[in-house]
Protein backbone atom coordinates (compact mmCIF):
# COMPACT_ATOMS: atom_id res chain seq x y z
CA UNK A 1 0.00 0.00 0.00
CA UNK A 2 1.22 3.59 -1.04
CA UNK A 3 0.88 6.22 1.38
CA UNK A 4 -1.69 8.53 0.87
CA UNK A 5 -0.38 12.19 -0.22
CA UNK A 6 -1.81 14.57 2.03
CA UNK A 7 -3.94 17.42 0.56
CA UNK A 8 -4.17 20.87 2.72
CA UNK A 9 -6.52 19.27 5.48
CA UNK A 10 -3.78 16.25 5.69
CA UNK A 11 -6.91 13.72 4.30
CA UNK A 12 -7.96 13.07 0.68
CA UNK A 13 -11.10 14.74 -0.03
CA UNK A 14 -14.59 12.76 -0.34
CA UNK A 15 -15.72 10.71 -3.39
CA UNK A 16 -18.67 13.53 -3.92
CA UNK A 17 -19.45 12.23 -7.25
CA UNK A 18 -19.93 8.44 -8.15
CA UNK A 19 -20.50 7.27 -11.76
CA UNK A 20 -21.82 3.68 -12.46
CA UNK A 21 -21.34 2.56 -15.83
CA UNK A 22 -23.81 0.46 -15.24
CA UNK A 23 -23.18 -2.09 -18.55
CA UNK A 24 -20.83 -1.59 -20.91
CA UNK A 25 -24.12 -3.37 -23.51
CA UNK A 26 -25.53 -0.28 -25.72
CA UNK A 27 -26.92 -0.25 -29.04
CA UNK A 28 -24.75 2.28 -30.11
CA UNK A 29 -21.14 2.09 -32.02
CA UNK A 30 -19.75 5.65 -31.19
CA UNK A 31 -16.68 6.02 -32.96
CA UNK A 32 -15.55 8.14 -30.13
CA UNK A 33 -16.42 6.06 -26.95
CA UNK A 34 -14.98 6.74 -24.08
CA UNK A 35 -15.37 2.73 -23.15
CA UNK A 36 -12.15 0.78 -22.68
CA UNK A 37 -11.09 -0.90 -25.89
CA UNK A 38 -11.21 -3.95 -24.33
CA UNK A 39 -15.06 -3.62 -23.03
CA UNK A 40 -16.10 -7.09 -24.29
CA UNK A 41 -13.80 -8.81 -22.67
CA UNK A 42 -15.72 -7.61 -18.93
CA UNK A 43 -18.73 -8.64 -19.65
CA UNK A 44 -19.98 -9.90 -15.87
CA UNK A 45 -21.70 -7.32 -14.50
CA UNK A 46 -22.58 -6.71 -11.12
CA UNK A 47 -26.01 -7.62 -9.78
CA UNK A 48 -28.58 -5.39 -8.57
CA UNK A 49 -28.42 -6.23 -5.01
CA UNK A 50 -24.06 -5.19 -5.28
CA UNK A 51 -24.90 -2.33 -7.19
CA UNK A 52 -27.34 -1.35 -4.41
CA UNK A 53 -25.10 -2.15 -1.31
CA UNK A 54 -22.61 -0.33 -3.21
CA UNK A 55 -24.68 3.00 -3.20
CA UNK A 56 -25.38 2.51 0.53
CA UNK A 57 -21.29 2.30 1.08
CA UNK A 58 -20.52 5.31 -1.05
CA UNK A 59 -23.44 7.19 0.70
CA UNK A 60 -21.88 6.28 4.13
CA UNK A 61 -18.86 7.71 2.60
CA UNK A 62 -20.54 11.14 1.81
CA UNK A 63 -20.92 10.30 -2.07
CA UNK A 64 -23.93 12.57 -3.31
CA UNK A 65 -24.33 12.63 -6.85
CA UNK A 66 -24.85 9.75 -8.31
CA UNK A 67 -24.61 9.59 -12.62
CA UNK A 68 -26.04 6.68 -14.29
CA UNK A 69 -24.40 5.73 -17.23
CA UNK A 70 -23.10 2.68 -19.37
CA UNK A 71 -23.39 1.48 -22.25
CA UNK A 72 -26.71 2.19 -22.38
CA UNK A 73 -28.07 2.23 -18.17
CA UNK A 74 -31.47 1.82 -20.50
CA UNK A 75 -30.37 -1.66 -20.94
CA UNK A 76 -30.21 -2.67 -17.33
CA UNK A 77 -33.99 -3.98 -16.24
CA UNK A 78 -33.13 -2.68 -12.81
CA UNK A 79 -32.33 1.00 -13.24
CA UNK A 80 -35.50 1.37 -11.46
CA UNK A 81 -34.67 -0.50 -8.52
CA UNK A 82 -30.77 1.76 -8.34
CA UNK A 83 -32.62 4.82 -8.95
CA UNK A 84 -34.80 4.72 -6.31
CA UNK A 85 -32.78 2.78 -3.91
CA UNK A 86 -30.45 6.20 -4.55
CA UNK A 87 -33.09 8.45 -4.04
CA UNK A 88 -34.06 7.39 -0.89
CA UNK A 89 -30.40 7.65 0.79
CA UNK A 90 -29.79 10.91 -0.53
CA UNK A 91 -28.09 10.75 -3.96
CA UNK A 92 -29.24 13.69 -6.59
CA UNK A 93 -29.39 11.10 -9.72
CA UNK A 94 -28.83 11.75 -13.26
CA UNK A 95 -29.49 9.48 -16.20
CA UNK A 96 -27.06 9.83 -19.17
CA UNK A 97 -28.93 8.56 -21.92
CA UNK A 98 -29.27 8.29 -25.79
CA UNK A 99 -32.63 7.94 -25.11
CA UNK A 100 -32.33 4.74 -27.64
CA UNK A 101 -35.04 2.36 -26.01
CA UNK A 102 -36.98 4.70 -23.71
CA UNK A 103 -40.48 4.96 -23.57
CA UNK A 104 -43.03 7.19 -21.79
CA UNK A 105 -43.70 4.21 -19.51
CA UNK A 106 -40.52 3.67 -18.24
CA UNK A 107 -39.41 7.42 -18.62
CA UNK A 108 -42.74 8.66 -15.47
CA UNK A 109 -41.38 4.65 -13.45
CA UNK A 110 -37.75 6.44 -13.54
CA UNK A 111 -39.66 9.65 -12.59
CA UNK A 112 -41.48 8.23 -9.75
CA UNK A 113 -38.41 6.10 -8.25
CA UNK A 114 -37.12 9.58 -7.50
CA UNK A 115 -34.85 10.50 -10.85
CA UNK A 116 -33.60 14.27 -10.78
CA UNK A 117 -31.97 15.05 -13.89
CA UNK A 118 -31.90 13.41 -17.26
CA UNK A 119 -28.54 14.33 -19.87
CA UNK A 120 -29.60 13.17 -23.32
CA UNK A 121 -27.29 13.03 -25.68
CA UNK A 122 -27.03 13.27 -29.48
CA UNK A 123 -24.94 9.61 -30.39
CA UNK A 124 -24.61 10.37 -33.99
CA UNK A 125 -21.93 8.12 -34.41
CA UNK A 126 -21.09 9.24 -38.15
CA UNK A 127 -22.78 6.00 -39.46
CA UNK A 128 -26.05 7.95 -38.52
CA UNK A 129 -24.47 11.28 -39.21
CA UNK A 130 -26.65 11.69 -42.53
CA UNK A 131 -29.88 10.45 -40.69
CA UNK A 132 -28.73 12.87 -37.99
CA UNK A 133 -28.38 16.21 -40.00
CA UNK A 134 -31.49 15.29 -42.27
CA UNK A 135 -33.37 15.10 -39.12
CA UNK A 136 -35.04 12.17 -40.14
CA UNK A 137 -34.99 9.58 -37.53
CA UNK A 138 -32.82 10.77 -34.71
CA UNK A 139 -34.93 13.71 -35.11
CA UNK A 140 -37.81 12.40 -34.19
CA UNK A 141 -36.70 9.88 -31.45
CA UNK A 142 -34.75 12.58 -29.78
CA UNK A 143 -38.30 14.74 -30.48
CA UNK A 144 -40.37 12.34 -29.20
CA UNK A 145 -38.59 11.40 -25.95
CA UNK A 146 -37.68 15.79 -25.24
CA UNK A 147 -40.93 15.62 -25.26
CA UNK A 148 -41.86 13.13 -22.29
CA UNK A 149 -39.09 14.96 -20.83
CA UNK A 150 -40.54 17.90 -20.51
CA UNK A 151 -44.02 16.98 -19.81
CA UNK A 152 -42.54 15.01 -16.69
CA UNK A 153 -41.00 18.86 -15.93
CA UNK A 154 -37.55 17.96 -16.02
CA UNK A 155 -35.33 20.57 -17.70
CA UNK A 156 -34.19 19.40 -21.17
CA UNK A 157 -30.30 18.78 -21.29
CA UNK A 158 -28.74 17.61 -24.63
CA UNK A 159 -25.45 16.77 -25.08
CA UNK A 160 -23.31 16.39 -28.72
CA UNK A 161 -20.16 15.16 -29.04
CA UNK A 162 -18.36 17.47 -31.39
CA UNK A 163 -15.83 16.57 -34.13
CA UNK A 164 -14.07 16.64 -37.17
CA UNK A 165 -17.10 14.82 -39.15
CA UNK A 166 -20.15 16.37 -37.63
CA UNK A 167 -18.24 20.24 -36.52
CA UNK A 168 -19.10 21.68 -39.73
CA UNK A 169 -23.30 21.37 -39.32
CA UNK A 170 -22.78 22.95 -35.58
CA UNK A 171 -26.05 25.55 -37.28
CA UNK A 172 -28.30 22.58 -37.74
CA UNK A 173 -27.11 21.16 -34.66
CA UNK A 174 -28.20 23.97 -32.44
CA UNK A 175 -30.97 24.89 -34.63
CA UNK A 176 -32.51 21.56 -33.85
CA UNK A 177 -31.31 21.81 -30.09
CA UNK A 178 -33.61 24.74 -30.13
CA UNK A 179 -36.41 22.97 -32.07
CA UNK A 180 -36.44 20.06 -29.69
CA UNK A 181 -36.73 23.22 -26.81
CA UNK A 182 -33.44 22.38 -24.87
CA UNK A 183 -32.73 24.78 -22.22
CA UNK A 184 -28.96 23.62 -22.09
CA UNK A 185 -26.93 22.43 -24.79
CA UNK A 186 -23.31 21.13 -24.16
CA UNK A 187 -20.89 20.83 -27.95
CA UNK A 188 -18.17 19.24 -27.03
CA UNK A 189 -15.41 18.29 -28.39
CA UNK A 190 -14.50 14.50 -27.98
CA UNK A 191 -11.83 13.41 -25.77
CA UNK A 192 -9.17 11.22 -27.45
CA UNK A 193 -8.92 8.23 -25.22
CA UNK A 194 -9.73 4.64 -25.72
CA UNK A 195 -12.11 4.56 -29.40
CA UNK A 196 -12.02 8.36 -29.90
CA UNK A 197 -8.11 7.49 -29.56
CA UNK A 198 -7.86 4.83 -32.33
CA UNK A 199 -10.10 7.47 -34.64
CA UNK A 200 -8.36 10.22 -33.21
CA UNK A 201 -6.82 11.45 -36.78
CA UNK A 202 -10.29 11.33 -38.35
CA UNK A 203 -11.85 13.08 -35.84
CA UNK A 204 -9.61 16.01 -34.25
CA UNK A 205 -10.89 19.18 -36.26
CA UNK A 206 -9.08 21.80 -37.83
CA UNK A 207 -8.00 24.99 -36.26
CA UNK A 208 -10.81 26.87 -38.70
CA UNK A 209 -13.20 24.73 -38.59
CA UNK A 210 -12.70 25.41 -34.55
CA UNK A 211 -13.04 28.78 -35.20
CA UNK A 212 -15.64 28.74 -37.77
CA UNK A 213 -17.82 26.59 -34.90
CA UNK A 214 -16.91 28.75 -31.92
CA UNK A 215 -18.32 31.84 -33.78
CA UNK A 216 -21.69 30.02 -35.16
CA UNK A 217 -21.67 29.40 -31.33
CA UNK A 218 -21.76 32.87 -30.26
CA UNK A 219 -24.11 34.20 -33.01
CA UNK A 220 -26.71 31.66 -31.68
CA UNK A 221 -25.91 32.79 -27.70
CA UNK A 222 -26.72 36.31 -28.77
CA UNK A 223 -29.48 35.45 -30.48
CA UNK A 224 -30.74 32.93 -28.10
CA UNK A 225 -29.71 35.02 -24.60
CA UNK A 226 -31.10 32.78 -21.70
CA UNK A 227 -33.47 30.76 -23.30
CA UNK A 228 -31.00 28.09 -24.31
CA UNK A 229 -27.39 28.42 -22.89
CA UNK A 230 -24.61 26.76 -25.13
CA UNK A 231 -21.43 25.07 -23.67
CA UNK A 232 -18.59 24.58 -26.28
CA UNK A 233 -15.57 22.38 -25.48
CA UNK A 234 -12.51 22.84 -27.51
CA UNK A 235 -10.08 19.78 -27.86
CA UNK A 236 -7.61 20.64 -25.44
CA UNK A 237 -5.08 19.21 -28.01
CA UNK A 238 -5.41 22.97 -28.84
CA UNK A 239 -4.71 24.06 -25.42
CA UNK A 240 -0.93 24.97 -24.14
CA UNK A 241 -1.80 24.08 -20.50
CA UNK A 242 -3.36 20.65 -19.80
CA UNK A 243 -7.22 20.14 -17.98
CA UNK A 244 -7.13 19.81 -14.12
CA UNK A 245 -8.57 16.18 -14.80
CA UNK A 246 -11.21 14.64 -12.80
CA UNK A 247 -10.35 17.42 -10.03
CA UNK A 248 -7.64 15.82 -9.47
CA UNK A 249 -7.15 11.53 -9.37
CA UNK A 250 -9.40 9.92 -5.95
CA UNK A 251 -10.14 13.60 -4.79
CA UNK A 252 -13.63 13.87 -5.80
CA UNK A 253 -14.64 11.13 -8.37
CA UNK A 254 -15.35 7.35 -8.25
CA UNK A 255 -16.57 5.06 -11.12
CA UNK A 256 -17.57 1.92 -10.80
CA UNK A 257 -17.59 -0.27 -14.00
CA UNK A 258 -19.98 -2.88 -14.75
CA UNK A 259 -17.78 -5.23 -13.82
CA UNK A 260 -17.71 -4.04 -10.10
CA UNK A 261 -13.90 -2.54 -10.99
CA UNK A 262 -13.56 0.89 -9.17
CA UNK A 263 -11.56 3.72 -10.50
CA UNK A 264 -10.66 7.22 -10.44
CA UNK A 265 -11.47 8.41 -13.62
CA UNK A 266 -13.43 6.71 -16.47
CA UNK A 267 -10.95 5.63 -18.48
CA UNK A 268 -8.09 5.09 -15.71
CA UNK A 269 -8.24 1.14 -16.39
CA UNK A 270 -5.92 1.49 -19.71
CA UNK A 271 -3.26 2.46 -16.90
CA UNK A 272 -0.41 -0.19 -17.33
CA UNK A 273 0.72 -1.71 -14.07
CA UNK A 274 -1.76 -0.05 -11.92
CA UNK A 275 -4.01 -2.69 -9.82
CA UNK A 276 -7.63 -1.26 -9.32
CA UNK A 277 -9.92 -3.35 -6.82
CA UNK A 278 -13.33 -4.77 -6.97
CA UNK A 279 -16.56 -3.70 -5.08
CA UNK A 280 -17.14 -7.34 -5.00
CA UNK A 281 -14.68 -8.36 -2.70
CA UNK A 282 -13.68 -5.03 -0.94
CA UNK A 283 -15.52 -2.29 1.32
CA UNK A 284 -15.62 1.13 -1.09
CA UNK A 285 -13.71 3.12 2.26
CA UNK A 286 -10.84 0.84 1.98
CA UNK A 287 -10.91 1.46 -1.60
CA UNK A 288 -11.09 5.05 -1.59
CA UNK A 289 -8.62 5.75 1.40
CA UNK A 290 -6.30 3.01 1.07
CA UNK A 291 -5.99 1.15 -2.05
CA UNK A 292 -2.75 1.42 -4.34
CA UNK A 293 -5.04 2.28 -7.41
CA UNK A 294 -6.35 5.15 -5.98
CA UNK A 295 -3.15 6.98 -3.87
CA UNK A 296 -1.32 6.45 -6.81
CA UNK A 297 -1.43 10.15 -8.38
CA UNK A 298 -3.12 11.57 -5.18
CA UNK A 299 -1.82 14.78 -4.37
CA UNK A 300 1.88 15.82 -5.89
CA UNK A 301 4.42 13.97 -4.81
CA UNK A 302 4.40 11.47 -7.51
CA UNK A 303 5.62 13.93 -9.83
CA UNK A 304 8.11 13.82 -12.02
CA UNK A 305 10.23 16.85 -13.90
CA UNK A 306 9.09 19.08 -15.81
CA UNK A 307 5.93 18.92 -13.09
CA UNK A 308 7.46 18.33 -9.90
CA UNK A 309 9.46 21.88 -10.43
CA UNK A 310 6.47 23.53 -11.55
CA UNK A 311 4.82 27.01 -10.29
CA UNK A 312 1.57 25.82 -12.07
CA UNK A 313 1.55 22.15 -10.71
CA UNK A 314 -1.33 22.82 -7.90
CA UNK A 315 -3.27 24.57 -10.63
CA UNK A 316 -3.13 21.76 -13.65
CA UNK A 317 -1.97 18.90 -11.10
CA UNK A 318 -0.28 17.72 -13.95
CA UNK A 319 -2.83 17.49 -16.45
CA UNK A 320 -4.59 13.93 -17.40
CA UNK A 321 -3.21 10.65 -16.26
CA UNK A 322 -4.71 8.79 -19.05
CA UNK A 323 -3.27 10.77 -21.40
CA UNK A 324 0.54 11.01 -20.61
CA UNK A 325 0.08 7.02 -21.08
CA UNK A 326 -1.56 7.54 -24.74
CA UNK A 327 0.94 9.90 -25.71
CA UNK A 328 3.88 9.65 -23.50
CA UNK A 329 3.62 6.19 -22.59
CA UNK A 330 4.07 7.02 -19.17
CA UNK A 331 1.31 7.76 -17.08
CA UNK A 332 3.69 9.29 -14.57
CA UNK A 333 5.21 12.10 -16.92
CA UNK A 334 3.40 15.31 -17.73
CA UNK A 335 -0.02 15.70 -19.78
CA UNK A 336 1.72 16.04 -23.17
CA UNK A 337 -0.75 18.82 -24.17
CA UNK A 338 0.92 20.89 -21.96
CA UNK A 339 3.70 23.12 -23.79
CA UNK A 340 6.17 22.34 -21.17
CA UNK A 341 6.19 18.61 -21.98
CA UNK A 342 9.37 17.52 -23.77
CA UNK A 343 6.50 14.70 -25.33
CA UNK A 344 4.38 17.97 -26.12
CA UNK A 345 5.50 17.05 -30.27
CA UNK A 346 3.40 14.67 -30.36
CA UNK A 347 0.12 16.93 -29.80
CA UNK A 348 1.68 19.84 -31.97
CA UNK A 349 2.43 16.90 -34.53
CA UNK A 350 -1.63 15.63 -34.44
CA UNK A 351 -2.50 19.19 -34.50
CA UNK A 352 -0.57 19.83 -38.10
CA UNK A 353 -2.16 16.69 -39.57
CA UNK A 354 -5.26 18.02 -38.56
CA UNK A 355 -5.15 21.07 -40.89
CA UNK A 356 -4.41 18.96 -43.72
CA UNK A 357 -7.57 18.70 -45.62
CA UNK A 358 -7.43 14.58 -45.69
CA UNK A 359 -5.90 13.84 -42.00
CA UNK A 360 -5.95 10.38 -42.10
CA UNK A 361 -7.03 7.62 -44.81
CA UNK A 362 -7.66 5.12 -42.71
CA UNK A 363 -11.17 3.84 -41.71
CA UNK A 364 -12.98 4.63 -38.52
CA UNK A 365 -13.16 1.63 -36.31
CA UNK A 366 -16.68 1.77 -34.74
CA UNK A 367 -17.38 0.58 -31.20
CA UNK A 368 -18.43 -2.69 -32.02
CA UNK A 369 -18.16 -6.33 -29.68
CA UNK A 370 -16.30 -7.90 -32.67
CA UNK A 371 -13.59 -5.09 -32.80
CA UNK A 372 -13.00 -5.12 -29.19
CA UNK A 373 -12.12 -8.88 -29.35
CA UNK A 374 -10.14 -8.44 -32.26
CA UNK A 375 -8.00 -5.46 -30.36
CA UNK A 376 -7.67 -6.96 -26.96
CA UNK A 377 -5.55 -9.68 -25.51
CA UNK A 378 -8.16 -12.66 -24.52
CA UNK A 379 -7.76 -15.75 -21.84
CA UNK A 380 -9.92 -18.08 -24.87
CA UNK B 1 -35.30 39.55 -10.32
CA UNK B 2 -34.58 42.71 -8.33
CA UNK B 3 -37.92 43.80 -8.05
CA UNK B 4 -39.45 40.85 -6.81
CA UNK B 5 -36.94 40.73 -4.07
CA UNK B 6 -37.92 43.85 -2.75
CA UNK B 7 -41.41 42.48 -2.55
CA UNK B 8 -41.42 41.42 1.11
CA UNK B 9 -44.45 39.41 0.46
CA UNK B 10 -42.73 37.47 -2.58
CA UNK B 11 -42.01 33.53 -1.63
CA UNK B 12 -38.87 32.69 -2.25
CA UNK B 13 -38.48 28.81 -3.22
CA UNK B 14 -35.49 26.56 -4.45
CA UNK B 15 -35.37 26.45 -8.29
CA UNK B 16 -36.76 23.33 -10.11
CA UNK B 17 -33.68 21.09 -10.46
CA UNK B 18 -32.22 22.36 -7.37
CA UNK B 19 -32.36 20.47 -4.33
CA UNK B 20 -30.99 21.56 -0.40
CA UNK B 21 -29.85 19.28 2.02
CA UNK B 22 -27.93 18.68 4.79
CA UNK B 23 -24.76 16.60 4.02
CA UNK B 24 -22.81 15.09 7.13
CA UNK B 25 -19.88 13.94 5.60
CA UNK B 26 -19.64 17.43 4.95
CA UNK B 27 -20.90 19.08 7.78
CA UNK B 28 -22.64 21.82 5.75
CA UNK B 29 -25.60 22.34 3.82
CA UNK B 30 -25.43 21.67 0.21
CA UNK B 31 -27.53 22.33 -3.26
CA UNK B 32 -27.63 19.73 -5.43
CA UNK B 33 -28.48 20.15 -9.37
CA UNK B 34 -27.98 18.49 -12.71
CA UNK B 35 -24.46 17.19 -11.67
CA UNK B 36 -23.20 19.47 -9.87
CA UNK B 37 -23.21 21.17 -6.12
CA UNK B 38 -22.10 23.59 -4.30
CA UNK B 39 -21.38 23.44 -0.64
CA UNK B 40 -23.10 26.22 1.43
CA UNK B 41 -22.01 28.55 3.96
CA UNK B 42 -23.78 28.41 7.53
CA UNK B 43 -25.54 31.66 6.79
CA UNK B 44 -26.55 30.68 3.03
CA UNK B 45 -27.49 27.23 4.61
CA UNK B 46 -29.98 29.01 7.16
CA UNK B 47 -31.59 31.36 4.96
CA UNK B 48 -32.41 28.73 1.63
CA UNK B 49 -33.84 26.21 4.28
CA UNK B 50 -36.67 28.99 5.21
CA UNK B 51 -36.98 29.09 1.27
CA UNK B 52 -39.86 26.78 0.72
CA UNK B 53 -42.14 28.53 -1.51
CA UNK B 54 -44.58 29.35 1.10
CA UNK B 55 -42.74 31.50 3.65
CA UNK B 56 -42.86 35.66 2.85
CA UNK B 57 -39.59 37.38 2.54
CA UNK B 58 -40.54 39.73 5.14
CA UNK B 59 -41.91 36.38 7.23
CA UNK B 60 -37.73 34.82 6.56
CA UNK B 61 -35.98 37.82 7.56
CA UNK B 62 -38.02 37.97 11.16
CA UNK B 63 -37.55 34.64 11.89
CA UNK B 64 -33.59 34.71 11.42
CA UNK B 65 -33.47 37.93 13.42
CA UNK B 66 -35.35 36.05 16.08
CA UNK B 67 -33.28 32.88 15.73
CA UNK B 68 -29.68 34.75 15.89
CA UNK B 69 -30.60 38.03 18.32
CA UNK B 70 -30.41 40.26 14.98
CA UNK B 71 -32.21 43.21 14.41
CA UNK B 72 -30.88 44.49 10.96
CA UNK B 73 -30.90 41.44 8.65
CA UNK B 74 -33.07 42.31 6.33
CA UNK B 75 -30.52 44.21 3.48
CA UNK B 76 -28.00 40.92 3.93
CA UNK B 77 -30.70 38.24 3.20
CA UNK B 78 -32.23 40.36 0.00
CA UNK B 79 -28.53 40.35 -1.23
CA UNK B 80 -28.31 37.24 -0.66
CA UNK B 81 -31.40 36.06 -2.20
CA UNK B 82 -30.62 38.29 -4.94
CA UNK B 83 -27.58 36.94 -5.60
CA UNK B 84 -29.22 33.21 -5.59
CA UNK B 85 -31.97 34.22 -7.85
CA UNK B 86 -29.06 35.61 -9.93
CA UNK B 87 -27.28 32.27 -9.97
CA UNK B 88 -30.90 30.48 -10.62
CA UNK B 89 -30.96 28.73 -7.34
CA UNK B 90 -33.83 30.58 -6.55
CA UNK B 91 -37.21 31.22 -7.99
CA UNK B 92 -39.87 33.57 -6.67
CA UNK B 93 -43.61 32.72 -6.18
CA UNK B 94 -45.36 35.66 -6.46
CA UNK B 95 -46.66 37.34 -3.46
CA UNK B 96 -50.07 35.49 -2.24
CA UNK B 97 -52.90 36.85 -3.77
CA UNK B 98 -55.01 40.13 -2.64
CA UNK B 99 -58.85 40.17 -3.49
CA UNK B 100 -59.68 41.54 -7.18
CA UNK B 101 -56.12 40.27 -7.77
CA UNK B 102 -56.32 38.21 -11.43
CA UNK B 103 -55.10 34.73 -10.65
Amino acid sequence: MTSVTANATGQPGLPLWLLFELTYRCPLQCVFCYNPIDFARHSRELETAEWLRVLREARALGSVQLGLSGGEPLLREDLEAVVAEAHRLGFYTNLITSGVGLNEARLAALKAAGLDHIQLSFQDSTRELNDFLSHTRTFELKRRVAGWIKQLGYPMVLNCVIHRLNIDHIDRIIELAVDIGAEYLELANAQYYSWAHLNRDQLLPSRAQLLAAEQATQRWRARLGHRMRILFVVPDYYEDRPKRCMNGWGSTFMTVTPDGTALPCHTARMLPGLVFPNVRDTPLREIWFASEGFNRFRGLGWMKEPCASCPERTLDLGGCRCQAYLLAHDAAAADPVCAKSPHHGVVVAAVARAQRANASERPLVFRRREESLARSPGDE
Amino acid sequence: MTVPALDASARPAIARGFRLQWEVAQGAFVLLYPEGMVKLNGSAGEILQRCDGNRTLSWIVADLERVFARRDLAADVVAFLELAADKGWVEWRPSAERPGAQS
